[in-house]
């Protein structure tokens, strides 16, 4: 990466990326770009939950029970109020899914972060210092390997639910999930920028910073940092799609987000007891705006591994 | 070579007993047992009593000793919410998570390695492409949702397969077995489905990418010339070359299924382990919590350290690369 003398502004910046590789490739591919704009959308409209949702569905002076378990409006007693029918307490399916992906990918960003820190910052250190603490990071992460990302979510939020008083659950809840997930996706950062690390550990440029008396922090901040994010890149974005999917599992199995603020899943788990009775919807429409999101990232994320991936150009 | 296996061995009963230790942590830190055992009534100097009786005011390391002892031969004391020993509860719902465990790996390696083998051979046709985009959206679709679709479809509206439970049960000596009646048999199709599906768009995936790069080979273009039938190329040299990595990761992924069916097992309310310990976290009870969490950990252990070792065995190339890592 080369210095820029000039500053760099926002107009330059956008030239750089249309003139790029990564660029050229995105448009090539019409599932790639459609992915994006998915995604985007998911975006905008939870960030802008309240202004875009037709309903507010948790200001209990809006909800009729009289409304309750209508079906969507190209159905026989549809209601055009409600485009994706109502729930069994009368609330409007497509706000609770507004509202539901907002929790969902804010406790899927959250946990995604929350993984990349602590991944990066142990591998970094890892690679860089090396010797014992290096061996013990990476037992560490081997044995936290060798069981599924899930389980470990569900033990570790089952646990610290366990802990913790049961009056508090509610309130932190969100946080305990997030930090379950997070814990639970930390080794695959860790384990790549570690190798890149021990890479660019041996290259001039750090020799050069290490000669002339640059500190230790300094040296893998400033210039071995920047330098592995490419591949963290990939692995954040493949791990969104599975943090969100986590997340909904666990809200699910009931041990999630609590009813208060349900997520995707939480709404699937919901509904889930109205299935018999015949009323699909309820389940069945989250249900699709969780899988339309998760694949719309799980594609985009495969897509980048394979962009940056100089050996498949 | 036995270095190797010692060196492993330790690793493991090093991570059992950081497992144990948390179990032992959940026991004794969480709640008060002795709350847990009395009633209301009962005098603070029964309390103390009880207490000195069964050793909580010992030392830690005496406590934790002899938890790990107990724990050893599947002692766990009673379920809170059960009232009866930890061990019968375990005992009672191992079968039927075993045999939906069982038949989900038949159906993950029958579907999936003829698969994966197609679509490495055809790989442009049409039915290939259509497996991938397939196993695409097999991914990104989480257990639980394939297992409420399945209920929707087969369950609610077509009416023909059971949406809940094992159906009936054939008893043979402790072991409870759904294999031998209709209804039990029709109540393992869908949950193993479900818990098969994520499973054997895994295995197809790895079986075309390991078949893809065997068909690369030199050895292949060398049969190929010396005019070998292509259905014994592709068979007999290349499908035998890809199935020591698939072997190895089918391996571990057992663990995964057995993981996965806590998902399974709540939709479908299939009465085995996982959905035990799903109510065990929300009742917080903790001995079903522990020994679950040991019997999990320990199951996980066992299945690692087979599949390393044998792949030590089978795979001569491994050593030299161990001793890389090992030393670098």
């Amino acid at each position: 990466m080369t210095e820029n003398k000039n500053p760099i502004t926002l107009l330059d910046y956008f030239g750089q990326m249309r003139d790029s590789d990564l660029w050229f490739s995105f448009t090539r591919s019409p599932v790639i770009v459609a992915s994006a704009c998915v995604t985007l959308l998911y975006l905008i409209v939870t960030i802008f939950a309240p202004l875009i949702a037709p309903h507010d569905p948790f200001d209990l002076a809006s909800i009729d029970l009289l409304d309750a378990s209508l079906p969507p409006v190209w159905m026989d007693d549809g209601e055009l109020r409600f485009i994706l029918g109502t729930d069994d307490q009368g609330r409007d399916i497509l706000s609770t899914i507004i509202y539901g992906s907002r929790i969902s990918l804010f406790v899927g960003f959250a946990s995604v972060i929350f993984s990349l820190i602590l991944g990066v910052g142990l591998g970094l250190i890892s690679g860089y210092v090396g010797g014992r603490l290096d061996a013990f990071i990476m037992r560490v992460a081997d044995v936290q390997l060798s069981f599924p990302a899930i389980l470990i979510a569900l033990l570790v939020d089952g646990l610290a639910r366990t802990l913790l008083p049961r009056e508090h659950h509610d309130e932190v809840a969100l946080y305990v999930l997030v930090f379950a997930i997070g814990i639970s996706g930390w080794v695959q950062y860790a384990r790549t920028v570690r190798g890149q690390t021990l890479v660019e550990k041996g290259k001039e440029y750090v020799q050069a910073a290490r000669v002339i008396g640059i500190r230790k922090w300094t040296i893998l901040l400033r210039h071995i940092l920047p330098n592995v994010t490419g591949p963290v890149l990939v692995i954040a974005t493949i791990h969104l799609a599975i943090a969100i999917i986590t997340e909904a599992t666990l809200s699910f199995l009931g041990v999630g987000v609590p009813p208060t603020t349900p997520s995707l899943g939480t709404l699937i788990r919901i509904g889930n007891d109205f299935l018999f009775s015949g009323e699909w919807w309820i389940t069945i429409f989250p249900g699709i705006a969780l899988v339309l999101l998760v694949l719309a990232v799980n594609l985009l994320g495969d897509w980048l591994r394979d962009a940056l991936n100089p050996k498949l150009r | 070579m036995l270095a190797f296996i010692f060196k492993r061995l330790l690793q493991s009963v090093v991570v059992m007993l950081t497992v144990a230790l948390i179990a032992f942590a959940l026991f004794r830190y969480v709640g008060d047992p002795i709350n847990n055992m009395v009633g209301q009534d009962t005098t603070l100097e029964e309390r103390a009593e009880l207490k000195e009786r069964l050793g909580l005011n010992d030392p830690f390391i005496i406590q934790f000793y002899r938890f790990v002892r107990d724990a050893s031969v599947g002692e766990f004391g009673l379920s809170y919410q059960h009232r009866r020993p930890v061990k019968e509860l375990i005992a009672e719902r191992l079968p039927a998570t075993l045999e939906l465990a069982l038949v989900s790996a038949i159906l993950a390696l029958a579907i999936g390695i003829p698969m994966g083998v197609y679509t490495a051979l055809k790989r442009y046709g049409f039915l290939s492409r259509t497996f991938m985009t397939i196993s695409l959206v097999g991914v990104s679709l989480p257990t639980f949702l394939i297992g409420i679709l399945l209920i929707l479809f087969f369950g609610v509206i077509l009416r023909w397969l059971p949406t809940f439970g094992r159906g009936d049960i054939v008893e043979i000596g402790w072991w409870t077995s759904g294999f031998l009646t209709a209804s039990g048999l029709k109540s393992l199709i869908m949950p193993s489905i479900t818990l098969a599906l994520f499973q054997m768009t895994l295995i197809m995936r790895l079986v075309r990418a390991e078949m893809l790069e065997v068909l690369r080979a030199d050895f292949i273009k060398f049969a190929r010339a010396r005019g070998l039938p292509t259905r014994a190329v592709h068979f007999r040299h290349a499908l035998k070359n890809t199935l020591v990595p698939v072997i190895t990761i089918t391996g571990l992924q057992l663990g995964s299924i057995i993981a996965f069916a806590i998902i399974t097992e709540s939709v479908f309310q299939w009465p085995g382990m996982g959905l035990l310990f799903i109510q065990a976290i929300g009742e917080v009870d903790i001995p079903v919590m522990a020994a679950y969490l040991v019997l999990i950990a320990f199951f996980f252990v066992v299945i690692n350290m087979v599949v390393d070792i044998l792949y030590f065995v089978v795979d001569p190339r491994l050593r030299v690369d161990k001793a890389l890592v090992n030393g670098q």
